[in-house]
């Protein structure tokens, strides 16, 4: 009988059965960043304990920087402590920092496989829940909290138990115009926000054959949204033509047999898997929350549900998340108002998403009230970009071009909404107060619907604007 | 291990760290202080509402005891939310079900979170809102939440639950005691080792 991947990895990484029956996992990369770090950095200095493997861990700063000047010391006089912080247990501890003085400085989870430190049949854990995003890689990747993070240092292992694997098969293929982060809402959307809870996602089917490492990444990233703190996609020639020749990737020989050690890592075609779930890939259309989580969503020609519409346990939460973001029972989506259009994070802040939404504004202007922000992921993106002249097609659009880092999506810097303010957001949460003001409100939704939306000053099928031409 | 005492009871689904604890108190580098911060948003929104929030009730103050819904403490890994709830005073978590990085947090603190049914839980919540001085009591050895005349059945993952009666729910002596089987371990990973030739 065949296995899963992530059977193969998890018995891979196992040392030893821990007294409490759990399994002590060995974590192959071990991702650092500023917020969620420096209690445990302070543990280890009272307990007199080092880093067990720092060759493998990394660290960059994200979360807070600013991203509309980056000068030091920064003007947040808190986000400096955070960041002279990292940079003092870095020294001290021997990790490696892409700092901003690095040129590969970005969100932990761009940077990650951009650098090829992300790889096929790793354990990678990561002190932020979009961990799962290396999941694209066929890595079994998870977030946790700062006291594994602990762990995680001194002994480059953590205490787990096993997962169960649904496989969520996407068949077909996408319609120009939907994207992998509208295959991902629909998947939550259909097995709710803690469907996941307990399981391991693996996602497989033509759609997801076809998907770009990009595409792959935002579909493994959300996973968590959906309550599945991992998931992923099994190793193939698109992630092995994406691995060649990055910085931390094996070259020459050692490439041909790392490749052929990730193939033989991934599911057995006669693997079992403890849930299966199919999904028509081609009957997908644009994705957009209306609510306050990210199981509230709904195709962009949808009407927004009303409590009338959903079993009695939801219809309190339902009508609770209707009063907050404004929206009526029953009224279309298309059409919302939208005052802020954000594209960016590690969900959507890679170069294809930058070039799918600059593929709808190029040479059309966004409203003029809406506020729109793009922000590159990671430093290298941002050059990419740049050297494709992106930055002038969104500037031209009358967007406002940044830095990279976290930005708008969590509000630990300075880009917040203020007030009730709207936003259109290719970020992953739409949590009450998610984007930094306590009533402020988050419709996600692809980066090139966010695009849309900032060109129309509303929320509109993305369908609607792509020119037939250029249709994908 | 049983943790007895007054509870409080915060009724729906889904509750969010980011709720629990706002992002903008994660600017800090340390946990000192959370415990002031804890719901602040949705307590503040109650305020304004006129609707007091359980964790402004003076009969509530550090009561041991949690009464949760569904999926509590989904989203963001952030330990900072089980941090701030531990250092307010919560000792015990009992609700429907739990987010699982949210779980292994609270766990890593010593705070355990335990299942129960959801009709079991709505009978407990009732019964606190009643009367906030009841005593719920949380028994990890029988496995059972007692209060008033409620005797609810309540689950936990055994790892976890063998952890907490051991006291060893900080895993990084367990994880640190055999470290040349780590090693071990580590050699035997192709990726560690440089992808070697195979040796024949």
């Amino acid at each position: 009988m065949g296995s899963t991947l992530f059977r193969k990895v998890w018995d891979l990484h196992a040392v030893r059965r821990l007294p409490t029956g759990q399994t002590q996992l060995l974590i192959g990369l071990h991702l650092v960043h500023e917020v969620t770090s420096p209690q445990a950095f302070d543990m280890l200095r009272l307990r007199r304990q080092g880093v067990a493997f720092p060759d493998r861990t990394f660290a960059t700063v994200d979360h807070i920087v600013p991203t509309d000047g980056q000068a030091r010391p920064f003007a947040d006089g808190m986000a400096e402590q955070m960041m002279a912080a990292l940079e003092r247990n870095c020294r001290e501890f021997g990790v490696p920092l892409f700092g901003l003085e690095s040129d590969e400085q970005g969100i932990v989870h761009v940077i990650g496989p951009e650098l090829g430190l992300t790889q096929p049949g790793m354990t990678i854990a990561c002190g932020d829940s979009h961990t799962s995003t290396h999941g694209a890689f066929g890595a079994v990747a998870f977030g946790i909290g700062t006291s594994q993070v602990r762990d995680v240092l001194a002994s480059q292992c953590l205490a787990m138990d096993p997962l169960k694997v649904r496989r969520i098969v996407v068949s077909g293929a996408l319609q120009s115009g939907v994207y992998a982060k509208d295959v991902i809402l629909a998947i939550i959307r259909t097995l709710g926000v803690q469907g996941g809870v307990g399981f391991a996602y693996e996602y497989a089917g033509p759609a997801i054959d076809r998907m770009t490492m990009d595409g792959r990444m935002t579909l493994c990233n959300m996973s968590i949204e959906g309550g599945a703190r991992v998931g992923y996609v099994n190793p193939d020639e698109t992630t092995l033509a994406y691995l060649r020749g990055r910085r931390f990737a094996p070259a020459g020989d050692a490439f041909d047999r790392a490749a052929a050690w990730w193939r033989s890592i991934a599911s057995d075609p006669d693997a079992t898997y403890d849930d299966e779930v199919r999904i028509e890939g081609g009957d997908l259309r644009p994705m957009v929350t209306w609510g306050t989580n990210p199981g509230h969503s709904a195709a962009v020609d949808e009407r927004v549900p009303g409590p009338a519409d959903v079993a009695e346990p939801e219809r309190a939460a339902v009508a609770d998340a209707l009063a907050y973001m404004g929206l009526e029972a029953g009224s279309h989506i298309a059409g919302t108002r939208v005052d802020v259009a954000f594209i960016g994070s590690c969900t959507n802040g890679r170069l294809s998403d930058l070039q799918e939404a600059a593929r709808v504004v190029r040479g059309r202007r966004i409203a003029a009230h809406v506020r729109g922000l793009v922000v590159p992921g990671s430093k290298r993106v941002r050059d990419a970009a740049e050297r494709e002249g992106l930055h002038e097609v969104f500037r031209d659009a009358g967007f406002e071009w940044r830095q990279a880092g976290c930005s708008m999506c969590l509000a630990m810097n300075p880009d917040r909404l203020e007030g009730r303010e709207l936003c259109a957001s290719s970020s992953n949460r739409n949590f009450k107060g998610r984007q930094g003001s306590p009533t402020g409100r988050t419709l996600l939704m692809s980066p090139a619907m966010v695009a849309a939306a900032a060109v129309a000053g509303e929320v509109t099928d993305v369908r609607r604007l792509l020119r037939p031409a250029e249709g994908s | 291990m049983t943790i007895t005492g007054r509870a409080v009871p915060l009724r729906g689904d889904d509750i969010d760290t980011d709720r629990i604890m706002p992002a903008r108190f994660l600017r800090a580098v340390s946990f000192d202080g959370l415990e002031a911060h804890v719901f602040e948003d949705d307590r503040r929104a109650g305020a304004a509402a006129g609707a007091r929030h359980p964790f402004d009730d003076p009969a509530r103050a550090a009561a041991p005891v949690l009464l949760v819904n569904r999926n509590f403490g989904c989203g963001s890994s952030r330990e900072h939310a089980p941090q701030a709830l531990a250092r307010w005073g919560v000792r015990a978590i009992v609700g429907e079900s739990f987010a699982e990085i949210f779980f292994s947090n609270a766990v890593a603190l010593g705070v355990p979170c335990v299942a129960a049914c959801p009709e079991d839980v709505q009978a407990l919540m009732a019964l606190v809102e009643r009367d906030p001085a009841a005593t719920v009591s949380v028994d990890l050895e029988g496995l059972i939440v007692r209060a008033g005349g409620i005797e609810a059945p309540c689950t936990i993952p055994a790892a976890a639950r063998s952890a907490f009666l051991a006291g060893t729910w900080d895993a990084t002596a367990l994880l640190t005691a055999e470290f040349e089987v780590v090693r071990a371990a580590a050699a035997r990973l192709p990726y560690l080792v440089g992808f070697p030739p195979a040796i024949s």
